[in-house]
């Protein structure tokens, strides 16, 4: 997959779908693209967060440790995004990321993402504009919850 | 040191200065018969009166007497003219020798200051003394008898001979000379007092130099550059200012002497012609004696510059002088008294009413009192300008306090010579200090005094050692051999070489410096020549890291080298060199420039290839990047194309956009031909290296391999299966390839196994020790300041010291590896006495007892939980504010 094609599938992801698309190249040139091993783990619950990854081929399997054991929550395939919390804040994550199905990703790691908030503000316009969204939708989601309570 | 420059010269060049005396008697008969000579070949044997009719018993004519006498002639120009010779070549190299010994003279000095004259002198200055300021005493030293000596003594023959011509003459041709010598003097005095206003303004920018080169980082973090070039600018003005004013003075007394010098002549050609008219003084009297007078105006000139240059060396003498003789330097016998052999100062340690005065007088140490017994492990603590940091500096007798004393083994410690202080006793201070040498080299220095084996005859054996030797001697400077074997291996307590590689590790993990030393190891290259061993041994290791590697998991962690196949983690450059490059000719940044690669290139049509896709290259990094501002750091990191030069390669697109590829000027191709060189494709992913282009890059290797000019052949090493690249890194020669760029982890994966197989292989410590051999760089730049600190521990350590002194040493290191240091080094200086300064309370817990200073004197002592367990004492309020 060129630089171009990774472009044209960060468009396709909500995050970043506002983002002119040579912006989006450059985030991809300056990001890694990585292939993992069946099994291998992106990262684990309670790590520090460093970098999001965008899946361009395979499957992520998202799971979060239980009183159960270890439980999946998720399976993400192309297109989707993983640890993308952590790129904006400094929180532990929050969960367990393993690849299966031959995984590859774009590894955009918090200082590329910053750099080019910074060189670019409007990028950071378009990203809380998702981010509310985000919370709206949370919000959404917690009234209903209440109200069926 | 001698107080003036006379003394200076007459005490160490007396006996040179008085063979250059003789030497130049000797000479002046021969000068006068050559000014005298003239005369007889014109009155006589031109003049055809007086010939004698034979010379020592042989009969000659008047031609044959005038050859006779000029051949003379010649022979006197001969003997004249290897008098000077021999004199001058004497001269020189007693110049050169005198300003030696002076030079060294004054850096012995410097080493011999004591620590506060520090604040007052700067770096700048010393330097400015002792390379720029010194050198023309250099010059005059050589000059300063002789040339007297030798012009005077012209002078005055030449004045001889005129007076036997003719008196009169003779007292026309000095007539001036007492005003000139009442005059020049006069005018001199000025140009004295600016040459030693000139000296210390150019000290003084000096020092701005040095100040600024130190506190570079500071005047970018605060914009300062223009105040200080504004300082600069004041000061160079200054030394302007002056200098202009020496020209001038100078030049005007110049003026004066030579319209004196031109009137002298006025004299003998109106009372000469008067004399010869009148039939006084014969014609070839007159001519001999303007001859003469001719003569006589060189030595006259040479004795007034002179005359000038005493001036100048003396103030220069007086000045340098002044500044390194400052009260409270060391004795010179201190610095370097021997030790009888079973010397310690393994005891108890007291320091009684110690007080230190600053430079206003106030007292910052004040009846500091204290003791330590034998091999007891102290920690001092209290707030940083309680005076704690000066303690430690006191007893590691690094400065002399203004009262009291310190008895270390019942020994004052003010008396003995350093080489009991440095060598029974050490010192770490928080600004560790890493000399630019290997880190082996820096360590071993706390065990290298003095040359091990001193004057052994076979050391002398080669003629140029021999020389050297002498000319040491002859200078007064240092005999000691920088050759000799300097380490103490008794200090170190081991008697061979693989004992001293144990203690070096063993070093290295007690101030948990081998890992890092380990991680400089591997980035490090060796000579396989030299070190055929460890070749083989990473060759070895080479091969079960490839055996492991055949482990599905870790397979594709690695892309190894493979001569039949591209290397998709490696740069185009790379895999078409399949080596190293020694030197410049193929480095990455230089290489599309070489004449070689570009006929490869060519060879296997791949020129136009290259140009084409570095135009793509360049697009793209200019969509990527244009709008980035230059000094973007994506350029360094990320870019193909250095900031700057982003609007060049858009407008050499546009001209390839309108011309084609194909009709652009050379130059302009070859800016897009050196892109692709660079190029990974499993990094850059830009999909512009085809599978097509690899083969072809492929058979350029081969190409480039095979047909490579012998005059290139050193420029290379070529990857080998078999061979060990003294090249590449240790790490490089172990993997023989590249990690996988786009595998998720693979260069943890790697690391890991590489030191699996460095384990397995049992080469670790050797690894440490290529680490030991790299270079630090100047003043251990290439180091963290937590690793110099580490590396001064080390230095101390090594020569196992009675007394250890650390002094906020490792103040730079990280909490875990700090209190895992100070564990270790208790550990290893059990049964010593070591006396610690620490910066935070809490870590003195460990240690048997803990001294409270404050306000320059001790406060508390007792061991850490007596006085943890006193509610209100200080080292609970210190703990507190922790």
């Amino acid at each position: 997959m060129s630089l171009n094609k990774e472009a044209e599938l960060l468009r396709d992801i909500p995050l970043f779908r506002n983002i002119s698309p040579a912006k989006l190249k450059l985030l991809a040139f300056t990001s890694e693209r990585l292939w993992h091993d069946d099994e291998q783990f992106l990262f684990k619950e309670g790590d520090d967060g460093d970098a999001a990854y965008i899946i361009l081929s395979g499957t992520a399997v998202v799971s979060i440790e239980s009183n159960s054991g270890s439980q999946e929550v998720a399976r993400l395939k192309k297109g989707g995004v993983v640890g993308e919390i952590s790129i904006l804040c400094d929180v532990p994550r929050t969960a367990t990321v393993q690849a299966q199905d031959s995984l590859t990703t774009l590894r955009i790691t918090k200082d590329t993402f910053f750099h080019l908030i910074t060189e670019f503000p409007e990028i950071s316009i378009e990203i809380m504009r998702e981010l509310a969204f985000r919370l709206d939708e949370t919000n959404k989601q917690l009234r209903e919850a209440l109200n069926r309570k | 040191m001698e107080k003036t420059l006379f003394k200076f010269i007459w005490r160490y060049s007396k006996r040179d200065q008085i063979i250059l005396l003789v030497m130049t008697a000797l000479s002046f008969p021969f000068l006068y018969f050559s000014l005298d000579l003239p005369k007889i070949i014109i009155n006589k044997a031109i003049s055809g009166k007086n010939i004698p009719s034979e010379i020592f018993g042989v009969p000659i004519d008047q031609i044959e007497y005038l050859l006779v006498l000029s051949l003379a002639f010649l022979l006197l120009v001969c003997i004249n003219g290897g008098f000077k010779f021999y004199v001058n070549v004497f001269r020189g190299q007693l110049g050169e020798r005198m300003l030696r010994r002076l030079r060294f003279d004054l850096l012995a000095r410097v080493l011999r200051f004591p620590l506060p004259q520090f604040r007052r002198v700067s770096q700048g200055e010393v330097i400015q003394m002792v390379t720029a300021e010194v050198e023309p005493l250099g010059g005059f030293v050589g000059d300063s008898v002789a040339l007297p000596a030798f012009q005077g003594g012209t002078l005055i023959t030449i004045l001889i001979f005129m007076f036997v011509q003719d008196w009169m003459l003779g007292l026309a041709a000095i007539a001036l000379y007492p005003i000139q010598g009442y005059i020049i003097p006069k005018l001199q005095w000025h140009v004295n007092q600016l040459g030693k206003a000139r000296v210390q303004n150019v000290r003084r920018l000096s020092e701005k130099i040095g100040e600024s080169v130190s506190g570079i980082e500071e005047l970018h973090a605060n914009d300062g550059a223009r105040r200080v070039l504004a300082t600069f600018t004041e000061r160079l003005g200054t030394i302007y200012d002056i200098r202009y004013e020496i020209f001038q003075r100078k030049f005007f007394i110049k003026f004066v002497n030579n319209f004196i010098a031109q009137l002298t002549p006025f004299f003998f050609y109106s009372i000469g012609g008067y004399l010869v008219i009148k039939g006084d003084l014969t014609f070839g009297a007159l001519v001999a004696i303007l001859a003469a007078y001719k003569d006589l105006s060189a030595p006259w000139k040479e004795l007034l510059t002179y005359y000038q240059r005493l001036a100048d060396s003396k103030i220069k003498y007086d000045q340098v002088i002044e500044q390194f003789d400052p009260p409270g330097i060391l004795p010179e016998n201190a610095q370097f008294a021997e030790l009888e052999a079973d010397f310690s100062l393994a005891g108890t340690i007291s320091a009684n009413n110690l007080s230190v005065l600053d430079d206003e007088g106030q007292p910052v140490i004040e009846s500091l009192s204290f003791q330590s017994e034998k091999s007891e492990q102290v920690a001092i603590v209290g707030p940083s300008s309680g005076g704690k940091d000066l303690a430690a500096i006191l007893l590691a007798r690094l400065l002399i306090p203004d009262g009291g004393q310190i008895k270390v083994a019942d020994k004052m410690t003010l008396e003995l010579p350093q080489a009991a202080t440095g060598r029974r006793m050490a010192y770490v201070g928080p600004s560790a200090f890493v000399f630019n040498s290997s880190l082996k080299e820096n360590i071993l220095l706390g065990a290298m005094h003095q040359p091990m084996e001193v004057g052994a005859e076979e050391d002398l054996s080669s003629e140029e050692k021999k020389r050297n030797f002498r000319n040491a001697e002859l200078s007064g400077n240092s005999l000691d051999d920088l050759e000799a074997n300097w380490l103490d291996y008794k200090a170190i307590g081991s008697d061979s070489d693989s004992g001293l590689r144990e203690k070096l590790l063993d070093l290295l993990k007690i101030v948990d410096l081998d890992d890092d030393t380990y991680a400089l190891g591997l980035r490090g290259t060796i000579n396989p020549l030299e070190n055929k061993e460890l070749a083989e041994n990473i060759l070895s290791a080479r091969k079960a890291l490839q055996e492991r590697l055949k482990q599905p998991e870790i397979s594709e962690a690695v892309e190894l080298f493979d001569k039949e196949k591209f290397n998709n983690n490696a740069s185009v450059a790379e895999n078409l060199l399949f080596g190293t490059p020694v030197g410049d000719n193929f480095v990455i940044e230089k290489i599309a420039e070489n004449e070689y690669v570009r006929e490869t290139l060519r060879l296997v049509e791949l020129e136009n290839e290259f140009v084409r896709v570095g135009r793509d290259v360049a697009s793209t990094m200019v969509e990527l990047f244009a709008d980035l501002p230059s000094d973007h750091e994506y350029f360094s990191q990320y870019s193909f194309i250095a900031g700057d030069d982003l609007p060049d390669f858009q407008i050499l697109l546009g001209r390839a956009e309108r011309l084609g590829l194909d009709s652009m000027e050379q130059e302009d191709r070859d800016r897009f031909l050196a892109l692709p060189f660079m190029l990974i494709p499993a990094r850059h992913r830009l999909g512009l290296i085809t599978d097509e282009i690899k083969a072809r890059i492929l058979k350029a290797r081969q190409e480039f391999a095979s047909n490579i000019p012998d005059s290139l052949r050193g420029s290379i090493e070529f990857y080998s299966e078999e061979k060990y690249n003294g090249s590449a890194s240790l790490q490089d020669n172990i993997l023989f390839g590249k990690i996988a760029s786009d595998k998720a982890d693979s260069s943890e994966q790697v690391g890991n196994l590489i030191s699996e197989v460095i384990e397995s292989e049992n080469i670790r410590p050797i690894v440490v020790e290529v680490g030991l051999g790299f270079q630090v760089g100047l003043a251990g730049s290439k180091l963290s300041a937590a690793q110099r600190q580490k590396v001064s521990l080390a230095r101390a350590l090594i020569r196992s010291p009675d007394v250890l002194i650390l002094n906020e040493a490792t103040s730079a290191l990280d909490s875990g590896s700090q209190s895992k240091v100070i564990k270790n080094i208790m550990e290893a200086t059990k049964g010593k006495n070591l006396l610690w300064v620490l910066q935070r309370v809490g870590l003195a817990d460990v240690f048997d007892r803990v001294l409270v200073m404050s306000g320059g004197r001790v406060i508390e002592t007792g061991s850490f939980k007596e006085l943890e367990s006193q509610p209100d004492s200080t080292l609970n309020n210190l703990l507190r504010d922790e």
